[in-house]
């Protein structure tokens, strides 16, 4: 019987393939656990070995679609047969699927490492150590994104969350009690507002002409403090390095509900130019079955580009050995810079200037000459951004 | 201001000369014949009377019965007595044999004997008289008809002369044999150097031989008894004559010399073992030296082409009727006998020549059981039987045993150290002449030939060993497998049960199914 709902549930729910709503529903999550489970309960009944076919989650197995603008997971799949070697991980999935089952029901969530101390009442089964427990998650996840589920459908939730939005935004989000709570994101004063680990239930109401995500916190401070976003009606989004997955997500819907542009202001570096801006725009290799939701394909790189640094005669660091070999291997093996000529050309500039600059290096020409002068400047030529 | 120096003339230099009496020499040199320090003159003074014992019963072809008792007199004083059941010596030998250095029937011979000099227990008697004042004690009968005697025996060290202070006729019960007692200065210690290891090992390699042993502060009850593994004697050992391969050429104009042959052909077959009048025709044709030449004739550029044409020449391998090893199913018996292991393997190898001397090499291996895993391997090395204890890196079995590869046979091996594991190895060089270090007979000198053998033997047994080891990791392996299996099952049933919901027979139904499925794929 069990079997029949979930069956009908599945087929009521809607093809998760439109921008708007990309990710799986409640049901479908655990219309997906329900069938995983029954799958291997029948097998065994059948006298078999179970199996779980997982894609393989690395650069090797990714392409750059460029129609849709991100990395997509390639077909390989890992099969991993239950069997003596596999048996602990094996029950160390099934039961991860069965507490994610228990969160959607009761409506609740857990951190990753709330996970993992929650396993810690597996007796044998519990995770030692909590990269076993995300791992188990991320595997998951993979086996699920092809019907549209990612960890926060799961209902795990990491444990940073992102970064400080400050702008002409409202966001209207709803608390674990249900109340409905319009949060102006003008009124932060000196501070900002934090994007919520997950903002798949948030909607927006927004009259900004664009979003600028900014490397840096001292720079989004700059700019949030002296309310660049009142003068040029933007949303100001802080990354922190990296930008977490509800950060991407977040500026994601932004741009497919509003339809809003999207600028990077980074610092010039290969981090900066191959793992932050990269990640932001196209996602990254390791989780390249979720890249669909957490990027950003319509961002452009606005700055600081290698022709920003001579043009603006801004002070310099030399590129460490590390710099340049990731700067080289963006080049040689990541499908995204290999498809755009403009970035090609601008990391062999870089790498033939042999040097960095940081974005705070317009310092030099005064503390607001970012403000009054460079972003102004460049704002006027979106179409010279890089892509 | 110099004092004008006065010249001694040849005269004068000629009546400082003397002869310097041998015991004299060692008097003044103990720490050459391993009586350094108290605590190894007293494990040397045993060392000696056993194997002076064991000898004298295996010449005789009496399966040996040694009792080995220490007292201890006073601090840093030992009584040591040593008793066999050998033949007894004829009255007129003893104080030769124990008041006087280098008086012996073992050095003149090519032979394996565990004696090489014959300077042994007079050394230990004297040591004893040096530290203590007191005389060497012997009681000896030669039969059931003749009665036994018992000496006291100071060594005149300047004349290396025995001087007799007690010469009687005793009762003694025992029908034949020697009770040698000494006291010395000495002391007792523990560990890899005691008298309690020295004991061990020397059972360990005479399986042969009963041994009694009674340590310093045990009563006669207490006495550890090595019984007797084997119920035969090793094949008495044959003199031979030097192998003509390894022969250097001072040795081989020498020879030429004081041959008694008076050609080369009867000088070749008849002073060397395992040379035919045919291959002495070959040597002497390659080396383009008639046959018949008068050997005291053969200058130094013949002799040379003669070594070279003996190096060319295929010889059969020296007798092995020469050497007695312990034997692969005996040394593997003994221990088994003194170990609990769960593995026990023995390899001898034919014998080998170095320097035209015969020898042997063997290897007995021990595995696992109570020895500890965390610990270098415990190395026992044997010279004809007898147990080196000291010297340990200066010794080849030591080299050979390090530079076997025994990670490939599944132990820890640090480079260049003992190997790692449970493991006793038993390593034992036997040679009618054993080359050593020194004069203490503590290690074997690295002659290529002899670390070769050494290394053939530990891989045969660190082959036979490595099975072991990796059938008892496998079958380890597979326990926890089948643990892992029993651990694990019911979480991947609960986990279902929590999902599907279904009830406990069916949540019990999946793990005995899925157990089933997984002990059919198992050895799949």
């Amino acid at each position: 019987m069990a079997r029949r709902r979930s069956k009908k549930r599945r087929a009521a729910a809607q093809h998760p393939t439109s921008g708007r709503r990309a990710k799986a529903t409640d049901a479908q999550t655990l219309a997906r656990i329900d069938h995983t489970a029954e799958r291997v309960h029948e097998t065994i009944r059948k006298g078999r070995r179970p199996d779980l076919a997982l894609p393989v989650r690395a650069l090797s197995n990714v392409s750059y679609d460029a129609a849709r603008g991100w990395l997509e997971i390639g077909r390989q799949r890992k099969v991993r047969t239950l069997s003596v070697n596999t048996v602990k991980n094996f029950a160390q999935t099934l039961r991860m699927m069965a507490l994610s089952k228990e969160l959607i029901r009761n409506n609740d969530f857990a951190t990753k490492r709330e996970a993992y101390y929650i396993s810690k009442n597996w007796d044998s089964a519990k995770f030692d150590e909590q990269i076993e427990s995300d791992t188990v998650m991320d595997d998951i996840e993979a086996l699920f994104s092809v019907d549209g589920v990612a960890r926060e459908q799961l209902r795990f939730y990491p444990e940073e969350h992102g970064g400080s939005v400050s702008g002409p935004l409202v966001v209207i989000d709803r608390d674990a009690t249900g109340r409905e709570a319009r949060i102006d994101c003008t009124a932060f004063g000196s501070g900002a507002y934090s994007v919520p680990s997950s903002v798949e239930e948030l909607r927006f109401e927004t009259s900004a002409a664009f979003v600028l995500l900014i490397e840096t916190g001292g720079m989004f401070q700059r700019l949030q403090s002296h309310r660049f976003w009142e003068r040029a009606n933007c949303i100001l989004v802080e990354m922190g390095g990296v930008p977490t997955r509800a950060v991407r997500r977040f500026v994601r819907r932004l741009a497919d509900e509003r339809g809003l542009p999207v600028y990077a202001f980074v610092d010039c570096d290969p981090y900066g130019i191959a793992n932050i801006y990269r990640t932001l725009k196209v996602g990254s290799g390791s989780a390249a079955h979720v890249n669909r939701f957490f990027c950003v394909p319509t961002a452009r790189f606005l700055g600081v580009t290698p022709q920003d640094v001579v043009d603006y005669q801004l002070p310099t660091h030399a590129l460490k050995d590390v710099d340049v070999k990731r700067a080289r291997d963006a080049l040689r093996n990541d499908p995204f810079f290999q498809r755009h000529k403009p970035w090609r050309e601008a990391i062999e500039q870089l790498i033939g200037m042999g040097v960095r600059a940081e974005q705070q290096a317009l310092a030099k020409w005064g503390l607001n000459y970012v403000i009054d002068q460079y972003l102004p400047r460049k704002l006027e030529q979106p179409e010279r951004f890089l892509p | 201001m110099t004092k004008a120096r006065r010249a001694a003339t040849a005269a004068d230099l000629a009546r400082q000369q003397r002869e310097i009496s041998v015991s004299e020499f060692f008097a003044k040199n103990r720490h050459l014949l391993g009586f350094d320090n108290p605590s190894k003159a007293l494990l040397t003074t045993v060392k000696e009377g056993v194997d002076n014992a064991l000898d004298a019963c295996e010449e005789a072809g009496i399966l040996p019965d040694v009792r080995v008792e220490i007292e201890e007199l006073a601090e840093g004083r030992f009584r040591v007595a040593v008793q066999d059941n050998g033949p007894g010596i004829v009255r007129a030998q003893v104080p030769r044999i124990f008041g006087r250095l280098l008086y012996g029937s073992k050095f003149h011979r090519l032979r394996q004997s565990r004696g090489q000099q014959g300077i042994g227990i007079s050394a230990a008697g004297m040591h004893g008289l040096l530290t203590t004042g007191r005389p060497i004690a012997v009681t000896t009968r030669t039969g059931k008809r003749s009665p036994a005697h018992h000496f006291e025996i100071v060594i005149d060290t300047q004349r290396n002369e025995p001087k007799v202070q007690r010469d009687e006729t005793v009762d003694w019960e025992v029908p034949h044999g020697t009770r040698v007692e000494i006291e010395l200065a000495g002391n007792w210690r523990g560990g890899q150097h005691s008298v309690d290891s020295y004991v061990r090992q020397i059972a360990l390699a005479n399986p042969h031989a009963q041994i009694t042993y009674l340590g310093p502060g045990k009563q006669p009850a207490e006495a550890v008894v090595h019984a007797r593994v084997a119920g035969e004697l090793p094949p008495a050992t044959a003199e031979i004559r030097p192998h003509p391969h390894g022969v250097e050429l001072g040795v081989l104009m020498q020879m030429f010399r004081d041959t008694a042959a008076r050609n080369l052909r009867g000088c070749l077959t008849g002073d060397f073992s395992r040379v035919s009048p045919r291959v002495a025709d070959e040597i002497c044709a390659a080396a383009k030296v008639a046959t018949s030449r008068r050997p005291r004739d053969v200058g130094r550029d013949e002799a040379e082409r003669i070594l070279a044409a003996i190096q060319k020449t295929r010889i059969m391998a020296p007798p092995t009727d020469c050497i007695a090893p312990i034997g692969e199913s005996l040394v593997e018996r003994a221990l088994r006998a003194e170990v609990k292991t769960d593995f026990v393997s023995a390899t001898t190898r034919r014998p080998a020549v170095y320097r035209g001397n015969p020898f042997l090499v063997e290897v007995g291996l021990a595995y696992g059981g109570e020895l500890p895993a965390e610990e270098p391997v415990t190395l026992y090395r044997f010279a004809n039987r007898v147990p080196l204890q000291y010297q340990q890196g200066a010794c080849a079995i030591t080299r050979a045993v390090a530079s076997t590869d025994w990670r490939a046979y599944g132990l820890q091996h640090p480079k260049g150290a003992l190997p790692i594991g449970p493991m006793l190895l038993l390593v034992h060089v036997a040679s009618v002449w054993v080359p050593f270090t020194s004069e203490s007979k503590e290690a074997v000198a690295h002659y290529p030939e002899i670390v070769k053998e050494l290394r053939l033997a530990l891989q045969e047994c660190g082959r036979k060993v490595s099975g072991h080891i990796r059938r008892r990791r496998r079958e380890s392996e597979e326990a926890k497998k089948r643990g892992y299996i029993e651990q694990y099952i019911p979480h991947v049933a609960l986990a279902l049960q929590e999902i599907l919901g279904f009830d406990d027979r069916e949540r019990e139904r999946t793990a005995k199914s899925l157990a089933l499925v997984l002990e059919r794929t198992r050895r799949i």
